[in-house]
């Protein structure tokens, strides 16, 4: 077994997720090569928009679909299958907590019921001490205990997502996939989740997959943030490095339509560009890079040339034609 | 919470649903007066021994009166009591095939399902279809004609031809279910197949064959009735409704009440769960909280 | 301040109860709201606090189970609450245009775009003929900055997408000339690279045309980038009402100060807290403020009475006692 050598705990590479479509080898090309690292204790953000392939990335890690190609390394073992061939040992090791609270709850069955399915899926302790783990789970989220025989329709939104969250941790998982968590939320409730999130993160020493399409989220919670577009990563830094320094033209289009609620965040969004256009279709994807269409700064290379993924600086990627290797992206045409 | 207080605040929210439509309630009524006949015919009932081997020819072929309400037939038996006690047969049968077909048909339903794209699923459904494609009333008449005329066998004959339309209720239900955030939720955490079928998905299937359960007392009692038209099911002396009608049907329309009533009581039957049907359907629909 | 001939919609002390098991939901309590001609006014509030059902008391499409047992609702000076038929009908169909949330739901998928803007622009101006319709669904079209007019007139929802919807919403919206365009949460579903353009499209076309605008959202954002004045709404009240560039120098209302404050922001600074305790039951709301359980500047008659909506100087208003001192209550 390969170890990695810095304490990683999840490992992509070149992973590539694409579904048929009725006509005959035309593919939704949802995921195309994505390939990242995340550490122990890092909270990685995957931010896009709709057809991105951020959410389909998460699902491959976690089984639900199986890799076309590509590899999904978690310490160190190659787990690159579907869910059916996993082993259920992994099953507790990686978890999710989804986006819509109204839908990720079994409306049928009582939170109590909810919470004890990964128990007796695992056959975590007997019986009672199930009831007792469950008691502690809800406590952990900060929950009141007689939520147990309470039914997902008789809480709010914002608790139900609490529930959703402890139901994750209750087989002690090391990463925690986090799809959209609080984007079904009002902000004053999302504040509330995200602080829980965070400060368990920090006491049970968890690692985050994060998708999100909210950046102002991301500048406050990831560690490291990998801006997606048409199935591949176009940039990846370090957070403060992200926002200091936006480099690819996606993620400061994305920073400028960004409405924020102050004169300070209004002068740090990119002004020179402004969005236009729709994201193609994934079974559409143009030629060379996928954005160009869309670009500004396009040149004639962008429409014939894929450009690869390049240490612009240290730590910071970004996959474009027009920064050359430690060229400070301006937006000049050169 | 106390569980009482609990139940209690369940029910008086079930009822509120039910009973936003009056018709609802006016079937309830109905159907509840209709199985407090049948439990309590011998009791009830003016002549209760005219349901039996009865004759009394010189008070035969009366109309309705204050002593015969309905009238009475060729062999003098009082048609009121008669039709009472036909509502047991009626009853019997409903509840018989219900009881077989809806748990069988539910199950291949929900693994069908479940289990789509696979050849199971379609060799469910590829059989449910052939049955789908008969008539439920020509299959029964073609299996009772090569058995003997029982009630029972006319049970087994309704049976094979119902479960189908439950298991077409359910697969639709399951597929849709399937594709649930809580179903994912359950395979990412490992949950075996039997956990996901029984615990998450059949439980969120339940309104609509709770519903349809209701609807199909009626239609099962008007199938019933056609076998028994033709002389299939209940064998006299036994009264059914559906003898009944066929048996009167050469008096008409001279000794109407023969045909007549008993064909209302049919129609009263079916009409009742229907509006009981649709009361169900209400309570069932699940609110947004 | 007196009724000016510059508003278009005045609202007072509007009041909304929904009948359901168990008794009644106390929506709306009292609402006020003015909207002047060509102005664009933002309503902010988060799920559940009335702002729907504001809108949709000015539209006369509350569901069946409300009730309306306060309050009137004027517009260009006639009470709409009891308008009825002709009166109605010409304010929903030449008045008032609405564009909704979820534009999928919105469109009618087996009729082609061209055939539902023409159908709008029918019902606005009786009495025309199907080629003048034609030509200004066109129009409404390319001003709408969608691309090849002509050929999505024959286009059907389901080929476009969620972004290019919104707009044939919108088209159709502003497809005749209207007073007001109300829209409720628009872009909430749409990226936010669409978004942007939708918004600005939304300002330009409504700017161009000297449309009033109500503007729904939940997101303190876009009605800072999108609105003139800003209503915020908290349980079925307004709370605090400002100019946008004022509410957003200084805002009062300690509900508007808990929700700016849980706004993550591009500047970093990590997550806040958010707002302790939840929305008020509306079977049982608290007496007083409906916000007094959760703030942490509430005074002893805050849970008695409720504040009007008192007035901080320069046109801002704020329902809380904590600024009842110096003015009276102006609404």
């Amino acid at each position: 077994m390969k170890r990695l050598p810095d304490d990683g705990l999840l490992e992509v590479r070149d992973l590539k997720k694409y579904f048929p479509t009725k006509r005959k080898g035309v593919f939704v090309r949802a995921v195309d090569g994505v390939s990242f690292r995340l550490k122990r204790g890092e909270v990685l953000g995957l931010v896009g928009e709709s057809g991105s392939g951020k959410s389909t990335t998460a699902y491959t890690i976690l089984g639900v679909y199986e890799p076309t190609a590509g590899q999904i390394l978690f310490k160190g073992q190659d787990i690159s299958t579907g869910l059916a061939r996993r082993p259920l040992a992994l099953k507790k090791e990686i978890q999710i907590v989804f986006q819509d609270p109204g839908t990720s709850l079994n409306p049928s069955r009582t939170i109590g019921q909810i919470l004890g399915v990964p128990l007796a899926v695992h056959r975590i302790g007997t019986r009672a001490e199930r009831q007792q783990r469950i008691a502690e789970l809800l406590r952990l989220v900060e929950l009141p205990v007689d939520f147990m025989y309470k039914y997902p329709r008789a809480i709010g939104g914002g608790e139900r997502q609490m529930v959703a969250i402890a139901r994750a941790l209750a087989t002690n998982p090391s990463l925690v996939v986090l799809d959209e968590p609080t984007s079904a939320l009002d902000v004053s409730v999302q504040a509330k989740i995200i602080n829980m999130l965070m400060k368990l993160q920090r006491e049970l020493h968890l690692t985050y997959l994060f998708i999100s399409h909210d950046l102002s989220l991301m500048r406050n919670v990831a560690t490291r943030v990998a801006v997606m577009y048409l199935g591949k990563i176009c940039e990846e830094a370090s957070t403060p490095e992200l926002f200091a320094n936006p480099l690819h033209p996606y993620t400061q289009m994305l920073l400028s339509s960004i409405p924020v609620v102050s004169k300070a965040e209004e002068a740090t969004k990119p002004k020179r560009i402004r969005s236009t256009g729709e994201i193609p279709s994934p079974v559409d994807v143009p030629p060379g890079c996928g954005f160009h269409p869309r670009c500004p700064f396009r040149t004639e290379a962008c429409s014939r040339e894929e450009p690869a993924m390049r240490e612009v600086e240290e730590g910071h990627f970004v996959r474009c034609h027009l920064l050359g290797a430690g060229v400070p992206g301006d937006g000049q045409i050169h | 919470m106390a569980d009482s207080a609990k139940w209690r605040e369940r029910l008086g929210r079930a009822w509120y649903k039910f009973s936003r439509n009056r018709l609802s309630v006016v079937g309830l009524v109905l159907v509840v007066g209709i199985i407090l006949l049948a439990l309590l015919a011998p009791v009830v009932v003016p002549y209760p021994e005219h349901a039996g081997a009865f004759v009394d020819y010189a008070n035969a072929n009366l109309p309705p009166s204050r002593t015969y309400l309905f009238g009475t037939d060729v062999f003098g038996r009082d048609i009121f009591s008669r039709t009472i006690f036909a509502f047991r047969g009626a009853l019997i049968m409903a509840i018989g095939v219900l009881v077989t077909v809806v748990p069988l048909g539910s199950f291949l339903g929900l693994v069908a399902g479940y289990f789509k794209g696979t050849r199971l699923e379609a060799f469910i459904m590829r059989i449910t279809d052939v049955f789908l494609a008969l008539p439920p009333l020509i299959l029964a008449l073609a299996i009772c004609a090569m058995l003997r005329p029982t009630l029972f066998n006319s049970m087994m004959a309704v049976c094979v031809s119902w479960w189908p339309w439950y298991t077409r209720l359910v697969y639709g239900m399951a597929r849709s279910v399937r594709s649930e955030f809580y179903v994912l939720a359950a395979e990412v955490a490992g949950a075996s197949k039997a956990h996901i079928l029984f615990r998450e998905i059949l439980p969120n299937c339940m309104a609509p064959i709770f519903t349809k359960m209701a609807l199909d007392v009626g239609w099962v009692i008007l199938v019933g009735a056609g076998l028994s038209f033709v002389g299939l099911g209940e064998q006299p002396p036994t009264p059914a409704l559906g003898t009944m009608v066929s048996d009167g049907a050469k008096y008409l329309p001279h000794l109407w009440w023969n045909s007549v009533f008993p064909a209302i009581a049919i129609m009263v039957m079916v009409l009742s769960f229907n509006l009981l049907g649709d009361g169900i359907r209400d309570m069932l629909a699940r609110e947004e909280a | 301040m007196k009724m000016e001939d510059s508003t278009l919609v005045e609202i007072k002390n509007l009041t909304v109860w929904y009948r359901v098991y168990g008794g009644l939901l106390r929506v709306l309590d009292g609402v006020n709201l003015s909207v002047a001609r060509g102005q664009k006014v933002g309503i902010v509030g988060e799920t559940g606090c009335g702002k729907t059902t504001t809108v949709k008391a000015i539209l006369r499409i509350l569901p069946k189970n409300a009730v309306v047992p306060e309050g009137t609702i004027m517009f260009q000076g006639r009470n709409v609450l009891k308008m009825r038929g002709r009166e109605l009908q010409e304010l929903r169909g030449q008045g008032i245009a609405m564009v909704f949330q979820d534009p999928t739901a919105a469109l009618n998928p087996v009729f082609t775009i061209g055939q539902q803007i023409m159908e709008v622009i029918k019902y606005a101006r009786p009495g025309g003929k199907a080629k003048e319709w034609r030509e200004m669904a066109v129009r409404a079209l390319k001003e709408a900055a969608l691309p090849d007019p002509e050929r999505l007139m024959e286009n059907y929802p389901f080929q476009l997408s969620g972004g290019m919807r919104q707009r044939v919403c919108i088209a159709m919206a502003l497809a005749t000339a209207r007073t007001l365009l109300i829209a409720d949460e628009p872009t909430t579903n749409l990226d936010v690279t669409i978004q942007d353009q939708v918004l600005r499209l939304v300002r330009r076309l409504v700017e161009e045309k000297g449309t009033s605008l109500i503007l729904i959202t939940h997101s303190l954002g876009v009605a800072r980038e999108m609105t003139d004045l800003v209503y915020v709404m908290y349980a079925g009240t307004m709370v605090e009402v400002a100019q946008t560039d004022e509410l957003f120098d200084n805002p009062l209302h300690p509900y508007t100060l808990g929700l700016l404050q849980s706004i993550p922001k591009l500047t970093g600074g990590g997550v806040t807290q958010g707002i302790a305790g939840r929305i008020p039951d509306y079977a049982n709301p608290p007496p007083g403020c409906r916000f007094a359980p959760r703030c942490d500047q509430a005074m002893p008659i805050c849970s008695e009475r409720k504040p009007a909506l008192f007035d901080a100087g320069g046109g801002h208003q704020v329902a809380c006692w904590r600024f009842a001192a110096g003015g009276e209550a102006v609404a």
